[in-house]
């Protein structure tokens, strides 16, 4: 067998076998009984040369419609946004990407290094103390801050907004299940969490209240009175935050947030039809020893210089195993590598400048669809989603649009039985302003 | 700062520069303080670095170089199959019809995508010799847990809610009881013989009605092929529980043993392990995990399937134990996983098995004479061995691993598994050829002679890296774990 990732030769292959005293390979494989055996070869398809399968590949990745050569206006939790290219120039740099987890720390200070960076980075943005190395996305993130919150406050109750995004919704529902955790909806009222239930349904039986800032629909979620009613019951206040959105609101962290958890795929990672992307942790320094996932820590070598190391690593389950309050092992490192760099790009000014553009081109936006006569449900302050309302199906409409390059918002009548024929609009810093007309303008000829 | 510091990016930011080119603002604009109520607009700005676009490049060019991976030498990382990365997976992962495909896109404008997946699901359903596949898990550990949620769904569908507990060998990898714990079981641990393998008797002894499943690593973590398999298949579905497979080691077995032949009812794959999704530094990765009929009705939702062919989500899935991650999974790395299972085709994933092993035992032979090998049989994938011998000559494993550094090499897992003292864990991988091979081998024998005859290079090891033993103690008394601006 020849093939270009496997070295081995005949001649190889026969000094190996001597040294190892077997006449030939199949030897090696005599403590598989054979009744488990598998005899043959796989019913799969026949191996392709490099050329042949770049071609078929490039035909298959040709039929979907992608975001590069059409418009989208569809956000609800994933979004089209700049991408620095010199992103993917730093991540192709293969002594990142072929690495392992950084367990050896003398020659793995770059990842070290990069990750403190990231955890600063995210520390910076949200306003929390602490950040961990990342988590696989915002979904399974926020189910970890509900599990931390139940452990750590010894209760088993979870409200949660229905204004956070339906699938971490049904993340954290699966997660909970699993730790027997109770998780109740708290329902919106206007498009943002309804403090009147809020105030019926909490108590002192509940572990954490998770919201999301801007929420699914768009609305800024009000911090400040909600973190009043949490914390006047000693329950956690756990905030889901897109992060690009914090270089114009005040950080969730300002507001009095025990943990802030989301998703950086705003920041520089591909929608990649929904991953992977990259959750990240941020808590205060009360609960540092108790996040989950890989901590980097600064420290110093024989001679003083600095180093990084993975840190605090008691708390994981390779050292706890049972008694780990996390199973997480593998992350999104990579992917916390292509935030870092993108946050680096951007930096301090960068993120401000972004964040506004996106808040005026959908601000921009929103004010067209009133001029020529929809209805925006939930109006009130927003970031860079809205909601209209149709006067025919979503997908309807979905389907013509893309006919003219244009991927629509998102059909909240998926998720919301109230509101069906309600579109969720997303526009990023990257849709111009004739983008956006031509969007107005098709959306209104089929309303009419 | 020491003056052989490598600066951190906020220490190179200097006030004023910029990296971006956002795009142009070209639509009227409204003071942000009338778009948010008041204390909204955020006022202090988050201490981000200022930097050009060749400081960027410069400041993670130098990183890179702080940072050992696959393609800057060899690492034979037991457990972790750290194989080479194949760079057209990297190349087919970034074409703008996979790259750039919003998830929640109608189904009809993504059938390439959806294509790929139910191929790729196809093809590791006839791999695992499995009834279903999911792409869902975004890693192995999160494979566990989803396939262990589902074994909960079964026994509890089947009004068995006493079966609470899952067992665990005493070699399992830390993520097996964590994932246990976290889907609500308790964890009860069956010992390994003198062989190194699970003991018959002792698992005869804990299973019970209250079993929920056994996991089991096979070939398990010391690189050994659980030869009694089919027998302990019987006694944990004899008692109703069961058996669960952790495919981290299946790099050994690829068309030699299936774990669908070999009894088990759910197993999970790791795809940055022996289908080349890169290791990333760490993640992200991909936990497929696959089941046997009974267990189909509780895969998480949605389940991807083929009707008349156009692919779609179906939803209506009542007994499913629910979603466990936003949208389908690390798409990204399924695609790269894919690619490479293409490349090598039936015949090539056999020989990845056969050399793989092939190099192991190679290995372990050679390096037998100088370092203790606990159990002399043939090895899959991986072997350990025990730096015991060396340990009485105040050599311990970790300075081994050390020293290893100053010949550039990555060392192998140490300490892991738990069952072996002073342990060291070798995975070659086929990617590996001879020389390099020897070359490692023949470091370790000097390492071995210097632990004799010099053991100081051993003990202050390394010499030549960047940096020195760092002092973890302090990092974790005194966790310093972000930059703040002086």
């Amino acid at each position: 067998m020849k093939h270009r990732y496997l070295p081995m030769t005949e001649s190889d292959q026969k000094a190996m076998l001597e040294t190892i005293g077997v006449k030939s390979a199949e030897d090696l494989f005599s403590d598989i009984p054979e009744s488990v055996r598998f005899k043959g070869e796989y019913k799969i398809k026949p191996a392709k040369s490099e050329t042949s399968l770049m071609k078929e590949l490039t035909l298959m990745a040709q039929k979907n419609a992608d975001l590069r050569t059409n418009t989208s206006f569809l956000g609800a939790g994933v979004y089209d946004h700049y991408m620095p290219v010199i992103v993917d120039h730093v991540l192709s740099r293969s002594e990142f990407y072929t690495a392992y987890t950084p367990y050896q720390p003398e020659i793995s200070q770059g990842e070290l290094q990069a990750i403190f960076e990231f955890q600063t980075m995210i520390c910076e943005l949200t306003g929390m103390d602490v950040a961990n190395s990342s988590m696989y996305d915002g979904g399974t993130a926020l189910a970890e801050a509900a599990m931390l919150s139940a452990g750590n406050t010894r209760r088993k109750k979870v409200l949660i907004s229905s204004s956070v995004h339906p699938e971490s919704k049904e993340v954290v529902k699966t997660y909970a299940k699993g730790q027997y955790i109770e998780v109740i909806e708290i329902p919106q009222k206007d498009g943002v969490t309804d403090l009147d239930a809020l105030n019926e349904m909490i108590g002192d039986d509940i572990a954490a209240v998770i919201v999301q800032y801007p929420n699914f629909f768009g609305r800024v979620e009000p911090l400040k009175e909600l973190e009043e009613i949490i914390h006047a019951h000693k329950s956690m206040f756990v905030v889901s935050s897109n992060p690009v959105s914090l270089g114009a609101l005040t950080p969730p962290g300002k507001f009095g947030a025990d943990i802030v958890a989301g998703d950086a795929q705003p920041f520089g990672i591909p929608t990649a039809f929904g991953g992977p992307h990259c959750g990240y942790f941020a808590v205060t320094s009360k609960l540092m020893r108790k996040v989950p996932g890989r901590l980097v820590g600064q420290t110093v070598d024989d001679q003083g210089r600095r180093g990084f190391v993975l840190t605090l690593q008691a708390r994981e389950q390779h050292i706890r195993r049972d008694k780990a309050t996390s199973n997480i092992c593998s992350n999104q490192a990579l992917n916390a590598l292509a935030a870092s760099v993108a946050m680096t790009a951007l930096g301090k000014k960068g993120v401000k400048e972004m964040a506004a553009a996106n808040m005026q081109k959908a601000h921009y936006a929103k004010k067209q669809f009133k001029e020529i006569g929809f209805e925006i449900a939930f109006e009130g302050p927003s970031f860079n989603e809205f909601v209209i309302k149709l006067n025919t199906p979503v997908k309807e409409v979905n389907q013509k649009l893309l006919e003219k390059g244009i991927i629509g918002g998102y059909d909240l009548g998926r998720d919301f039985a109230d509101l069906k024929n309600h579109m969720l609009v997303a526009v990023t810093e990257l849709r111009t302003k004739e983008e956006i007309d031509v969007f107005v303008k098709e959306m209104g000829d089929y309303h009419a | 700062m020491h003056k052989e510091d490598q600066p951190l990016i906020f220490e190179l930011s200097t006030e004023g520069r910029i990296g971006y080119s956002l795009p142009e603002m070209d639509v009227p604009e409204t003071d942000l303080s009338e778009l948010l109520p008041e204390g909204y607009l955020r006022e202090e700005e988050p201490e981000l670095p200022e930097v050009s676009e060749l400081d960027i490049m410069r400041h993670y060019t130098a990183l890179s170089k702080r940072n050992h991976g696959v393609d800057s030498g060899f690492y034979p990382l037991g457990s972790c199959t750290m194989k080479y990365n194949p760079k057209i997976n990297e190349n087919v992962a970034r074409f703008n019809g996979f790259a750039h495909l919003h998830p929640l896109q109608d189904e009809s404008s993504v059938q390439g995508a959806l294509e790929l997946m139910y191929d790729l699901q196809e093809h590791l359903i006839e791999i695992t010799g499995m009834d279903e596949v999911t792409l869902q898990p975004a890693a192995g550990a999160h494979g566990e847990w989803t396939g262990l949620m589902m074994i909960r769904a079964y026994h509890e569908a089947n009004g068995d809610t006493k079966r609470t507990k899952v067992i665990v060998p005493d070699s399992a990898h830390g993520t097996n009881p964590a994932s246990a714990t976290v889907a609500g079981f308790e964890t009860v641990t069956v010992k390994s013989n003198e062989n190194g393998l699970v003991d018959l008797e002792d698992l005869r002894r804990v299973v019970g009605e209250d079993t929920a499943a056994l996991m089991l690593t096979n070939p398990n973590t010391l690189g050994l092929f659980e030869e009694n398999i089919l027998e302990m298949a019987e006694i944990v579905h004899g008692a109703g529980g069961k058996l669960y497979y952790d495919g981290a080691n299946l790099n050994a077995v690829l068309s030699k043993a299936r774990p669908g032949d070999m009894g088990f009812d759910v197993v999970h794959l790791n795809l940055h392990k022996t289908f080349t999704g890169p290791h990333g530094g760490g993640g992200p990765g991909s936990g497929p995990v696959g089941v046997k009929a009974d267990l189909i009705p509780y895969l998480p939702k949605p389940v991807l399937v083929k009707k008349g062919g156009q692919y779609e989500f179906d939803y209506d899935r009542p007994q499913s134990i629910g979603r466990v991650k936003p949208y389908y999974g690390n798409f990204g790395i399924n695609v790269r996983a894919y690619t490479y299972i293409r490349t090598m085709g039936p015949d090539g994933l056999k020989a990845v098995t056969e050399y793989a092993v092939l190099n192991a035992n190679y290995m372990m032979r050679r390096l037998a004479p100088f370092f203790d090998l606990p159990f002399d049989r043939h090895c899959k994938h991986e072997f350990v061995l025990s730096g015991k011998r060396q340990k009485k000559l105040g050599v311990r494993t970790l300075d081994i691993a050390k020293r290893l550094l100053d010949f550039g090499y990555h060392p192998p897992t140490i300490y892991f598994p738990l069952n072996v003292e002073e342990c060291i864990m070798i995975e070659p991988t086929e990617t590996e050829s001879k020389e390099t091979l020897d070359s490692f081998v023949d470091a370790m024998i000097q390492i071995a002679k210097e632990a004799e005859e010099n053991p100081e290079i051993v003990q202050e090891a390394p010499h030549t890296t960047v940096i020195g033993r760092l002092d973890e103690t302090m990092a974790a008394r005194k966790p310093v774990l972000r930059y703040q601006k002086q």
